[in-house]
């Protein structure tokens, strides 16, 4: 095969005392697709910040076609034809496909903006998508038509190599052939792919080689032909899954939650049904946009229910439209939102603001607050969570992200419900955090208490939870016990929502 | 660590109260007798009570990420409303009306309040774009009202409320500067030590979260541009008090004044910041400023560079030393 056409080498990268990266070598060969995978924290995001320029390594080198490469800013790295294809699409949604592609390379004749409509065609002929047309909007395509889009404009900008992060994860089946295809043709042009994905499966489909990164360490590399999934995620791990989830002996009693035909809007969920038992910790798996959170969210009355009922320690039963999160936080749910910066916590607020804040009558008499019995019920849980943190009045945005995790599980804590949903609880912590995490979880069910825990990472599912649904556009699966699960079977449903 | 944690904080804290004796050291500096004076002192405070108080309610707005640009129309409004209820009585307005005026202009404003908080949650429109709505709607009732002019009134005690040297004398300063220190106290612990302030702090942080945590937003945002009504009607019967007249055309553009005071005091545009003392301390500032400048024979256009500079600055100052912070 031919020689690489990136080679970084003996990459480092701090940011304080975190070492992100200690030493990672990369290859890239023209015309392939190259894998990086690895768990969150791994250090992906950071190696290719390092590639496109946004950051400057520590140590190590880099060369492009075979000249040394060491770009100061983006701009270095989009030059010398690194393109990155964000998960977050970086699309302006008011302008059309063409001006999309053009943005920021505009040809102009004296200030009057000439068509480039005949190249933005062919670029997009070249991803083999003829469907999209110039003058649509980019508001009205679909996630994945953006994302193709998004590609086009890297392909105008004569893009060398493109950087692809998840970039499926919140496609529909159609959209990620349609990417898929576009990936094919980029290669047959001679462009290298990087290929940043949770998902094994695909990455044995399109991918040709692959890389692992586990802690800031290239753990291996290889032909993805030669190798098997289950070796790629024992290099990825790289423990035995029984030291990073803890065992623990809980009951599980009566059922504490019944919910039935559960309806949001959109199909989302669509018919949801699930019972929860006393000490029982759930969990619901499911590829992205298949409706996990919006079950959990409907329930606790943050998103609107269409239809479906709950009844929580078998009283009668409520109408799921009837839900509010004061509602529910009331009868005893409680809810962790996958997304704590712009969801989970009020970040300009102190850390004891954010912990009391759901349940401020258990602080206040007649109006005015407690502040001394705050401060150090705070104080108190900070401790209990070990939060790293100056002081009770610490602004959350000061906190490192497993901290301000751990606050908002703190909340949680504090309010003391006993019907927990926790919505990717581990997302983007690193490895120590999480397995603290884990511990928390089995702890709160020897307490009797009720655990949904929603997570894209299956080997957190598998090692956790006692019970798993898997959930496929809007449905969920029947609840079995965890044995009864395999990666296999539960990819399976999520993908096709074929139980077998 | 902690101690120097707890240091920095304080000095950021006092920024605005460092700014206001800045500017006094100064204007003492450059005319010493006249502006020292405890005259003028007592002109400067009682020229701070319409904008200061007002600047309580906008201060709870903006703490919870809102704005509200019909302030000046209300205050406008409520000087009519109160001229119109001093007219009722044929003979003499004696104690009663005078209260009653009082009222009627202070429920006016908290119910433009609740209207502004309701069309906002009720309908997902921006503060920005419904105040301004409003500010039009309100100034033409106020027109309306007063039929497009000044209304007089009979000589009632409401017209003592902003007088420089009270009568009783013993009072010292004029009955509007207590009241002004009397709702700084109340809106201060409002805002610091009771969950309608914590609720208004997270809103303005996180609404999000806010949600998350089971608090009503939507009922909470009605009840804090009620009460920013509620404090602005009574800034808008001060300034009855200093007119003595109702008039429709009044405090055009004051909201600008008043939201300027809450900025200058610290609070932040994006939310979840400001307190009611640097508020007034931002009130303060505009009004020694304001005073100083007449004193020195400045013209006026010099005073609004000299603002307009001031508010900048103060955002500007604020930003540096949330990088600090974000640093240390």
């Amino acid at each position: 095969m031919s020689s690489p056409v990136l080679r970084l080498e003996g990459i480092r990268k701090s940011f304080g005392p975190v070492h992100a990266l200690q030493g990672v070598d990369l290859n890239v060969r023209a015309g392939e697709v190259h894998a990086l995978v690895g768990e969150n924290g791994a250090g992906k995001s950071t190696l290719m910040k390092i590639l496109s320029g946004a950051y400057q390594p520590d140590a190590g080198s880099m060369t492009l076609y075979g000249e040394s490469y060491a770009p100061a800013n983006p701009l270095d790295g989009r030059a010398a034809g690194i393109s990155m294809i964000y998960q977050e699409l970086v699309l302006a949604p008011h302008l059309t496909v063409e001006e999309n592609v053009t943005l920021g390379a505009e040809h102009a004749l004296y200030g009057w903006v000439r068509p480039r409509t005949r190249e933005v065609e062919r670029v997009l002929t070249d991803l083999g998508q003829q469907g999209i047309a110039p003058n649509a909007r980019v508001s009205d395509l679909s996630i994945g038509k953006k994302q193709l889009v998004e590609i086009a404009r890297a392909l105008l900008f004569d893009a060398r190599i493109v950087v692809m992060d998840e970039p499926t994860s919140s496609l529909t089946a159609d959209d990620t052939k349609a990417l898929f295809e576009a990936i094919g043709r980029m290669k047959e042009q001679g462009l290298a792919v990087i290929y940043i994905s949770h998902f094994l499966e695909e990455v044995q489909e399109v991918c040709d080689r692959y890389t692992v990164l586990r802690d800031g360490k290239m753990i291996s590399t290889g032909r993805v032909a030669d190798t098997s999934i289950p070796r790629i995620i024992e290099d990825m791990v790289g423990r035995s899954v029984d030291e990073l989830f803890p065992s623990s002996n809980h009951e599980i009693g009566d059922p504490l939650l019944d919910v039935s035909d559960l309806q949001g809007r959109k199909g989302l969920p669509g018919g949801v049904r699930f019972t929860l038992h006393r000490g029982e910790i759930m969990g619901i798996s499911g590829l992205v946009g298949s409706g996990r959170s919006e079950t959990v969210r409907t329930l606790f009355g943050l998103e609107p229910a269409t239809g479906g009922t709950l009844s929580i320690r078998g009283h009668d039963a409520l109408r799921a439209a009837w839900m509010t999160p004061r509602a529910a936080l009331n009868r005893g749910l409680d809810l962790l939102s996958e997304d704590r910066k712009e969801e989970g916590l009020a970040l300009n607020l102190s850390l004891v603001f954010n912990l009391t804040l759901s349940d401020l009558r258990r602080y206040s008499r007649a109006g005015f607050l407690q502040l001394a019995r705050e401060r150090s019920d705070g104080a108190h849980w900070i401790d209990v969570l070990r939060i790293r943190t100056g002081s009770v009045e610490q602004r959350a945005d000061e906190l490192s992200g497993g901290n301000q995790q751990k606050v908002c599980l703190a909340r949680l804590l504090q309010q003391d419900n006993d019907i927990l949903f926790l919505d990717e609880p581990t997302r983007g912590i690193d490895i120590g955090s999480k397995a603290e995490i884990y511990k928390l979880v089995h702890r709160l069910a020897e307490q009797g208490k009720a655990i949904v825990t929603i997570s894209s990472y299956l080997p957190e599912l598998l090692g956790v939870c006692d019970t798993l649904g898997v959930m496929h556009k809007g449905r969920l699966s029947t609840v079995r016990p965890i044995r009864e699960w395999t990666e296999h079977r539960i990819m399976q449903f999520a993908t096709s929502g074929y139980d077998a | 660590m902690t101690k120097k944690r707890d240091y920095k904080a304080m000095l950021s804290e006092l920024g605005p109260f460092i700014g206001l004796i800045f500017v006094f050291v100064l204007f003492a500096a450059l005319t010493p007798s006249a502006f020292t004076s405890f005259y003028n002192i007592k002109t400067i405070l009682t020229q701070s009570v319409i904008i200061g108080i007002a600047a309580y309610g906008t201060t709870f707005i903006i703490v919870s990420e809102g704005i509200d640009l019909s302030v000046g129309s209300q205050i406008a409004l409520t000087t009519v409303i109160v001229a119109a209820v001093l007219n009722l009585p044929a003979s003499d307005p004696g104690l009663f009306y005078p209260l009653l005026a009082l009222a009627a202009g202070v429920l006016a404003c908290t119910g433009v309040g609740a209207f502004n908080g309701f069309i906002i949650t009720k309908f997902r429109i921006v503060p920005f774009i419904v105040t301004l709505g409003s500010m039009q709607i309100v100034r033409g009732v106020a027109k309306w009202i007063g039929k497009e002019q000044t209304v007089p009134t009979p000589d009632n005690w409401l017209t003592n409320l902003m007088l420089i040297d009270p009568s009783p004398s013993w009072l010292i300063f004029g009955p509007g500067v207590w009241l002004t220190l009397v709702l700084l106290i109340v809106s201060a612990v409002l805002l610091k030590y009771t969950v309608l302030g914590r609720y208004t702090f997270a809103i303005g942080s996180n609404e999000q979260t806010a949600r998350l945590c089971g608090i009503k937003v939507d009922r909470m945002k009605i009840v804090i541009y009620a009460l920013g009504g509620l404090l602005t009607g009574v800034a808008g019967v001060m300034q009855y008090s200093y007119l003595t007249v109702g008039d429709p055309t009044t405090a055009v553009g004051l909201e600008l004044d008043i939201i300027a005071a809450v900025v200058i005091g610290g609070g932040s545009l994006s939310g979840g910041e400001g307190s009611v003392v640097g508020s007034i301390v931002g009130a303060l500032i505009m009004a020694v400023l304001r005073n100083g400048s007449n004193m020195l024979g400045l013209p006026n256009y010099v005073q609004e560079i000299i603002i307009g500079s001031i508010i900048v600055g103060a955002v500007l100052i604020d930003q540096q030393k949330h990088r600090l912070r974000a640093a240390g």
